[in-house]
């Protein structure tokens, strides 16, 4: 059977796809990448589909051991590689043979990696997807993360050419970053002087800060209001609780909340929010919705061009 | 979209029927559509549509949706075994509202609830409107773990813990009923818009059908 091994987990190593959208009805949320074009670009870079399964690395530390041959792509935060102790090029399509263990250092800069296997994991899809929300106990291998000794089938695939992103075409990794903000409806409920503030200050990515939210710390907003009647929350909506430290909300943030919230982060720059490490520093500045519209389909067409080549040898 | 500043089941049931006809307005470019107590979170594909079409078809829609009254729902009957062993706070409840503690469980059964909105965990269905005589606060500090089916109050709303928690909602029974099983076709018992009653059973009947303390 084409399979690899887990040998080592890492912090946190999940399956994802692109996410199980659609399912709000029921209270799941969306889950999926935490940096999509990240995950995207390993899924092409060994030849699967967008939506195949691959493995998201929080922090690095994974090591797999192929039982087959088969070809692997790692791409997302700066970490060391090594394919058998032979220090490898991440964002590159590279051969794995059966016998072989690949290891993922920690990472520098960026928090999330992503390795996708030719074929993709070959895992089954709960409600739509295979993303793993520990929280909920559902997707990936049962409901949870990867745990030493599990065993990852993989589809079938043929080998095919090494490709690479080449290097000025990859993304870089800060610890610094300005999120751009769509300023909601209930803007209205903090005094402006408290809407200047958010917008003036610097906060920090504090220690609670997961796939679920990003916790901030820095000056406190204060609200007019302690709390709203529940609503749905979309992704990237910013809440501020009662102690006025705002949390971005992401890829597992419960479906509805009652937190007054004081808009919304750019999709694009939750990703870019979604790589930071606690201590990482962040600013927001607002834009108008036709702003971000223009923004996303600009990102759009720049990744549409963005073309892999083949791999120097 | 806000249709109102506070719930009730006129609201909900105009909540219900936006959330359909965008559903049928938007067959392809909707990513989910997330109904609450009076709003409905309307997420969309941006590389299908834009905010402006969005808008104009939630304005044209608004206007039938609005006209809508109470609808009448599928009724729900969900079993709970209410008794002190069963629920922790019952007795502190009761003492405080100055009831017997049956009384209180009979204001509880007595309510036709509305499934208002699902949401916090998969299958947390939040149920309203409780007899303000058994409403109650949260707790000051939210319990480590609520059981699974724990049937609990807070505010004027109530729910059956689908799945072991923290929570900080006052626990007044047990339900044997699974709220989230994602093996089953549906995997919820209810769904938002749904009426339910909650029916009393005794404890061999709890036992009977699956539940354990």
């Amino acid at each position: 059977m084409r399979q690899v091994l887990v040998e080592q987990p890492g912090l946190l190593s999940l399956i994802h796809d692109q996410g199980r959208p659609g399912q709000a009805a029921l209270g799941l949320t969306t889950g999926g990448p935490m940096d999509p074009r990240a995950a995207q670009l390993a899924n092409q870079l060994v030849g699967n589909e967008n939506n195949a399964s691959l493995i998201e690395v929080s922090f690095g530390g994974l090591e797999l051991a192929a039982e087959a041959d088969c070809q692997v792509a790692v791409t997302g935060a700066t970490l060391p590689l090594s394919i058998d102790g032979a220090e490898k090029p991440l964002w590159t399509t590279l051969d794995l043979s059966a016998g072989q263990r690949l290891s993922l250092g920690y990472s520098e800069t960026g928090c999330r990696s992503y390795v996708a296997l030719g074929g993709g994991l070959a895992v089954n899809a709960e409600f739509g997807s295979t993303s793993t929300v520990v929280r909920e106990g559902i997707g990936g291998l049962n409901g949870d993360r990867l745990q030493p000794g599990d065993c990852l089938p993989l589809n079938a695939a043929t080998r095919q050419e090494r490709y690479w992103l080449p290097p000025p075409l990859r993304p870089q990794y800060h610890h610094q970053v300005t999120v751009r903000v769509i300023p909601g409806y209930q803007q209205q409920l903090f005094p402006r002087v408290e809407r200047r503030r958010f917008f003036a200050s610097d906060y920090q990515v504090s220690d609670r800060c997961d796939r679920m939210g990003y916790r901030l710390e820095g000056p406190a907003i204060r609200c007019s209001r302690d709390g709203i009647l529940s609503e749905g929350i979309a992704p990237g909506a910013i809440q501020v609780p009662a102690d006025g430290q705002p949390i971005v909300l992401l890829n597992d943030r419960q479906t509805i909340g009652g937190y007054p919230k004081l808009g919304t982060a750019l999709s694009l720059d939750c990703a870019v929010l979604g790589q930071l490490r606690p201590g990482d520093a962040v600013t927001f500045v607002p834009i108008s919705e036709h702003a971000a519209h223009n923004a996303l389909h600009l990102a759009h067409v720049y990744h549409a061009n963005q073309r892999l080549e083949r791999a120097p040898a | 979209m806000y249709l109102d500043s506070a719930s009730s089941p006129r609201v909900s049931a105009q909540v219900q029927a936006l959330a359909q006809a965008l559903r049928a307005a938007l067959p392809t470019e909707l990513v989910d559509l997330i109904p609450s107590y009076a709003s409905l979170l309307v997420l969309f594909d941006p590389f299908q549509t834009d905010h402006f079409h969005v808008r104009r078809l939630v304005r044209e829609q608004l206007a039938t949706a609005t006209r809508v009254e109470a609808s009448e729902g599928r009724l729900v009957e969900l079993p709970a075994y209410y008794h002190p062993d069963a629920g922790e706070d019952l007795l502190r409840l009761a003492n405080e509202r100055q009831l017997e503690w049956e009384e209180l469980v009979s204001l509880h059964t007595d309510q036709e609830y509305r499934v208002y909105a699902i949401g916090f965990a998969p299958g947390f269905a939040y149920l309203g409107d409780v007899d303000p005589r058994i409403a109650a606060p949260r707790l000051a500090t939210p319990r480590q773990r609520v059981p699974r089916g724990a049937v609990a109050i807070a505010d004027r709303q109530t729910a059956i813990y689908p799945a072991p928690s923290p929570g900080g909602w006052n626990l007044i029974g047990r339900s044997p009923q699974r709220m989230f099983d994602p093996d089953s076709d549906p995997p919820m018992p209810v769904q938002v818009g749904d009426r339910v009653r909650f029916v009393a059973m005794d404890r061999d009947s709890f036992f009977a059908a699956g539940g354990s303390l």
